[in-house]
């Protein structure tokens, strides 16, 4: 009896957007007085030795050729299975797209109800979430014998390496399922930092007006070592791929510094960033509801400002010896 | 070919959300109802593969009388009819909705069922992939891009994924979820609005189902976050940089 976490890989490799989920285990591991557990698929060497001392019981490890790329149809018969044979209590992930799709599958398979988004655990059974485009607080109650709960990436720190070793459970399945084939994943490459792990995130909206103008925002978050993220605008126009996109239906993030340029500050907009330590914004329109959350506010003509900025930083950068 | 449309009755994205004084809903005096946003572009990416390939579109919601307004708005569209499935009232949590809608699936016999990833007042994200989970049916979220190839009997899907676009095959009948960019849906035209008039709407008692609804997600407590506070405005560049070394945002 336990809690599993599903662990995300791509490639064999650890998405580390998955420690949040092992943090939300623990922390619910200390009031149960329940054991964690890791499942994790078809993992590389260094990905099954980091997970392997993440202070979990056991590690179940799943291989097999149906397993290979990711469809949530045979992902959920396996987890099914463990849940089954370990008589595991709660299955928990970060609601990446992966956990979004997976889980509530997983919940319908074990007839179980399922919580999606946690940012608090209140006691084994009661959970904070955000609803109405992160205008509502919800005290959530769930009440089924096995939980599924999918947990927000940066309402929880990424849990950290202890120094025992799990023990590896090495899982056979069998069973396949047949009508559903992964056909390819086109990536995104980006030499930047991951948009949801980046301290700081530089975004664009409607207002940088052509995709051309996108390289204003590029340089600044290369003296910044910064990710980029765009508003919906941005990403539908086709200006950047979806998922660049900060917002109630893209990604959440929550960097040390948001800097957002161009962008109005739509709710659905804020419902992604407003938990960000600094948010700067830039923008021509004094009224711009972003400057109503914006800790600092730049009302100018981003054309002019963001290079000056990118220089003057380029500068400070430089004197710091950076 | 036949595709179901679960669609929910939700708020205006463009109203703005408050609880009542008495925190125990959200008040809906000023809000305007709309089809869920995902869900309309869902009743739109069907309509279109009705066009490409015959057959019917049917809209299902799980509510209160009031919802037809919204199934007439789809029917005006050019979904062929509606059903709603009276709930009186009653709340039913997501594990419900998607039973409900097994069960209509099961008496419908679509070959596809096209649905919102999320409503965007509860932001759950679950229903479809619940549903697929109890058919034991393929399920492709967040499409992007829908090809229907009814002759193999199979739907080729593009999916927004986190990293990129990821592409996966399924076998006929299928759950499919829309994200923002798999179309522009449509408005209703006045000739549409008319015809929506004549068209069948079905009323299904939720008791007469026959199904366990008691939740398993219970709803305790609603609030609002505390607003965060607005900064300062700043009047140059200097001074932006400046306000951010203050406040230990900048890196150097
Ligand atoms: C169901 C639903 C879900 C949604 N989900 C999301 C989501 O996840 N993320 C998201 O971002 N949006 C989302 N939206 C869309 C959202 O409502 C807004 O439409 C969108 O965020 C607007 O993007 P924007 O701020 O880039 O564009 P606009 O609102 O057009 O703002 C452009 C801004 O640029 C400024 N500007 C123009 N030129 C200049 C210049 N030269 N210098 C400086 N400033 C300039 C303007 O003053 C303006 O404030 C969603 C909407 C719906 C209905
Ligand atoms: C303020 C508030 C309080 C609530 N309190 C409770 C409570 O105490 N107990 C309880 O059990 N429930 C409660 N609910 C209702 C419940 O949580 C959801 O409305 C319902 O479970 C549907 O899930 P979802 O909207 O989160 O679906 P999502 O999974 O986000 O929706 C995905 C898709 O499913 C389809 N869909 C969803 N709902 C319907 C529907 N009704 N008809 C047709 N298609 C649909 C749509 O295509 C939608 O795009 C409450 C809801 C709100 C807003």
């Amino acid at each position: 009896m336990g809690i599993l976490t599903v662990l995300e890989t791509r490639n064999g490799e650890l998405k580390k957007a998955s420690l949040s989920a092992v943090t939300c285990a623990r922390k619910i591991s200390e009031i149960t007085g329940l054991k964690y557990h890791l499942v994790i698929f078809s993992p590389n060497e260094n990905s099954l030795e980091e997970v392997s001392y993440l202070g979990a019981e056991k590690v179940f490890v799943i291989r097999g050729e149906q397993f290979q790329n990711y469809t949530a149809e045979n992902y959920a018969l396996a987890i099914e299975k463990i849940v089954r044979d370990n008589g595991e209590k709660y299955v928990i992930a970060t609601a990446t797209t992966f956990g979004k799709d997976l889980l509530p599958r997983v919940a319908a398979k074990l007839s179980a109800g399922m919580v999606s988004e946690i940012t608090e655990i209140i006691d084994d059974k009661t959970f904070k979430r955000l609803m109405y485009a992160g205008n509502i607080i919800a005290t959530v109650k769930l009440e089924s014998d096995i939980k599924v709960i999918s947990v927000r990436g940066v309402a929880f720190d990424k849990a950290g390496k202890v120094d025992s070793k799990s023990q590896i459970e090495e899982v056979k399945i069998s069973e396949k399922y047949e009508k559903k084939r992964f056909i390819k994943l086109e990536e995104t490459k980006s030499e930047r930092p991951e948009l949801t792990e980046a301290q700081i995130v530089v975004s664009v909206g409607r207002g940088i007006k052509d995709p051309e103008n996108i390289k204003l925002a590029e340089e600044l978050a290369d003296v910044l070592g910064a990710a980029i993220g765009a508003s919906r605008a941005v990403v539908d126009a086709g200006w950047l791929p979806n998922d660049f996109q900060v917002g109630q239906t893209g990604k959440t993030v929550a960097p040390q510094l948001y800097i957002a340029i161009g962008i109005s500050g739509a709710i659905q907009h804020i419902a992604g960033m407003k938990d960000s330590k600094v948010i700067a914004a830039i923008n021509k329109d004094p009224e711009a509801p972003i400057f109503q959350i914006a800790d600092v506010g730049l009302v100018a003509d981003l054309f002019q400002v963001v290079p000056e900025l990118t220089q003057k930083l380029k500068k400070l950068k430089e004197q710091a010896g950076a | 070919m036949k595709i179901l449309v679960p669609i929910k009755r939700t708020y205006d994205p463009n109203s703005k959300i408050k609880l009542k004084t008495d925190g125990s809903g959200i008040d809906t005096s000023n809000i305007k109802f709309v089809i869920n946003t995902f869900d309309e572009i869902a009743v739109e990416e069907a309509l279109r593969k009705k066009e490409e390939f015959g057959g019917e579109v049917v809209v299902v919601s799980v509510g209160t009388q009031e919802w037809i307004e919204q199934i007439r708005t789809a029917l005006a569209m050019g979904a062929d009819r509606g059903i709603l499935v009276d709930t009186g009232g009653k709340y039913i949590d997501q594990v419900g909705i998607a039973k409900i809608l097994a069960k209509i699936v099961e008496e419908e016999k679509p070959d596809l069922v096209i649905m919102g990833k999320q409503a965007i007042d509860d932001d759950a994200n679950q229903v479809g992939q619940l549903l697929a989970g109890y058919l034991n049916w393929p399920q492709a979220t967040f499409a992007y891009k829908v090809e229907v190839k009814p002759n193999e009997k199979k739907v080729t899907v593009v999916r927004e994924v986190d990293g990129g676009l990821e592409t996966v095959e399924c076998e006929l009948p299928a759950i499919i979820t829309t994200d923002l960019r798999l179309n522009q849906p449509r408005y209703a035209s006045l000739p549409g609005i008319m015809k929506a008039k004549q068209k069948p709407v079905k009323t299904i008692k939720v008791e007469d189902l026959g199904i366990d609804l008691t939740p398993k997600v219970k709803i305790e407590k609603l609030e609002t976050p505390p607003p965060r506070k607005a900064g300062v405005k700043v009047k140059d560049v200097d001074e932006f940089i400046a306000k951010l070394k203050e406040l230990k945002a900048l890196p150097f």
